[in-house]
This record gives structure tokens, sequence and C-alpha cells, in this order.
């Protein structure tokens, strides 16, 4: 898909503060000289080419209550294939990157709470005989990120 | 931040997106079987409390050309952490930005900040000018590239708890 400059107004223009009002979209399509038909229809083929992976309200993943932690194993690379089998398969797991670094083994759990997050670090220490270090969020700068399109 | 159990059905209705359609509260609202108004101002309330960071699109990075991306990390003085971290966390190519505790002897690094741009070179020169921002404040840094997505699941909240 090519993206032309009103798609690209449209990205950017929506990237924060959709408005909680009955009909949010004749609002946006207003202040961007759009119709409202035209504004839905672009939406819909860009999340359709996945320009736009979602749309919607974005939660506080703690808000549920659940616990979150980074953490990082230094795997040896002879040893990555079966410490990784072992990671992986906790569904506590949620995500996990190889990254460039002696600390090349990057996850993320997620648990209901803390006190999961300690046990699970602690099990895969020993299932996996490397150390595995937690580095859990103090704070939070939130957050000027935007992708102009 | 405690949330009720309509508050759950509303996460959980609207996680997965808005529908694309003129009314989309409205729809939802009928999906949930609660007022469209009690919809909206529920909404409003979790976003007044955080616990809705916004209401937005999320653009698929690569698709708009911000294919390299680094997790540059960062050892800054405790004292000044909390007002450096906030300017790098202000910064647009940022787009996570937290402090986290050191594990030395290993790990001297307490900011944590991902860098995106449209190749590594140009990371590496954003990387170049938080180094400017934190200045004398911090006494070392380092990038990690990803080089592998090992494992990739959604973060999906549980609806039924609680």
């Amino acid at each position: 898909m090519i993206l032309d400059d009103t798609d690209r107004a449209i990205l950017n223009r929506l990237q924060d503060g959709f408005p909680i009002a009955p009909e949010p979209f004749a609002m946006v399509a207003d202040e961007l000289g759009l119709s409202e038909a035209d504004l839905i229809a672009r939406l819909e083929a860009m999340k359709q080419a996945r320009v736009i992976t979602r749309f919607g309200p974005f939660f506080d993943a703690t808000a549920m209550g659940g616990a979150f932690c980074l953490c990082a194993i230094a795997v040896p690379e002879d040893d990555f294939e079966t410490v990784l089998t072992k990671v992986n398969a906790r569904p506590e797991v949620a995500h996990n990157y190889e990254r460039t670094h002696r600390l090349n083994m990057w996850f993320v759990l997620a648990t209901e709470t803390q006190e999961e997050i300690d046990r699970v670090a602690e099990e895969l220490t020993r299932e996996t005989g490397h150390k595995v270090l937690c580095f859990p969020k103090l704070q939070e700068f939130f957050i000027g990120f935007r992708v102009a399109a | 931040m405690s949330i009720d159990a309509t508050d759950r059905r509303i996460i959980a209705a609207t996680q997965g997106g808005l529908p694309l359609v003129p009314r989309p509260y409205a729809a939802v609202a009928q999906q949930l079987d609660i007022a469209e108004s009690d919809l909206c101002d529920r909404l409003r309330a979790m976003q007044d409390r955080g616990i809705i960071r916004r209401i937005a699109v999320a653009p698929n990075h690569y698709k708009l050309g911000m294919t390299a991306n680094g997790m540059s990390v960062w050892d800054v003085e405790d004292d000044q952490v909390a007002r450096l971290g906030q300017m790098v966390g202000d910064l647009e190519f940022v787009s996570h930005c937290y402090e986290r505790p050191r594990a030395l002897p290993d790990w001297p690094y307490n900011l944590f900040a991902m860098l995106h741009g449209s190749s590594r070179d140009e990371v590496e020169a954003l990387r170049v000018q938080v180094a400017e921002i934190l200045g004398d404040a911090c006494r070392g840094n380092d990038i990690l590239y990803s080089t592998r997505i090992l494992k990739k699941t959604g973060l999906r909240l549980r609806p039924e708890k609680g």
C-alpha cells in the first residue's frame, strides 16, 4: 500500500487523542477536512494493509493487577538452544529477544503477582544453570514517541 | 488502581481495538449491554486515572520505514535520573524509557531507552543525541540490537479475575 498525504495526516493526528464522544470519526474528519466515510475507509484500508497494527484504547498493563518484569540471561553460545527451549516453555515468558551483548537473552515475565516473578526467575536460574537477572521498572518516563508518517 | 467488573468487561471488549464504524462506542456499549453514555463516562474515568494511556492508532513502524531499533542503556547518576530520564522519554524517537535497577557487577546501567530510526546508522546518531543530553551525569552507555525474536505472545489482559 502506498500512503498519500491524507493517510499520513491521519496517522499523525491519531497517534494520540481520539475523542470519547458519540461520533468521534466525524469530529476527527472535520479537523482534517475529510468526510467521515473517507476517514473510516482509509483507516480500514490501512488496517487491512497492516500499516495500522491496532486502533483503540491502550491500557496500562498493570491496571489489571498483573506483574511484569524484564529479565536477562548471559547464555553461552553452545548452550543457547537448550536454554531457549527451557525459557520459552514457561507460559510466564511473554516475549523473548536475542540481543547483541554478553547478556544475550532478554525476555519479559508476566504473572499475577510479584512473588510469582521472583519464583519463576529463581526456577529458571536453577533449570538453566545461568543466573536470571531481573530489571523491574522503577520509574517510567512517559513518553513523546510518535512515528512521523 | 481499582477497577470494577464493568471496567474489566470494557477492557476485554476493546483491547483488540475499536470498531471502524461511525458510532464505535455505541457498538461496544450494545455488545456489553450498557448505555453508550455510561461506556464513555467509564472510558474517560479510566483515561483520567492512567488505566487507559491513550486512545489512538498504533502504526506499524516497519511499514513506515522505521526498520531499525536499539535498546540503549545508560549509567546515570542516581540523583539525576528522574530529571534526565524524563528528558530522554520526551524525545520523539524514544518509545520506551525506564529507570531499572543495576545488576552489579554484570550490569552498571540504570536507564533504558528504546531508540527507533530508519537504519542502524541513524539509531547510532540518535544515541549520540541522547549522550549529549545526559552529559557528565552519565558514566557509560551501551546499545543492544535485537538479532532474533525468540518468542512473541501478546500481553492479553484477563477479564475474568478480580
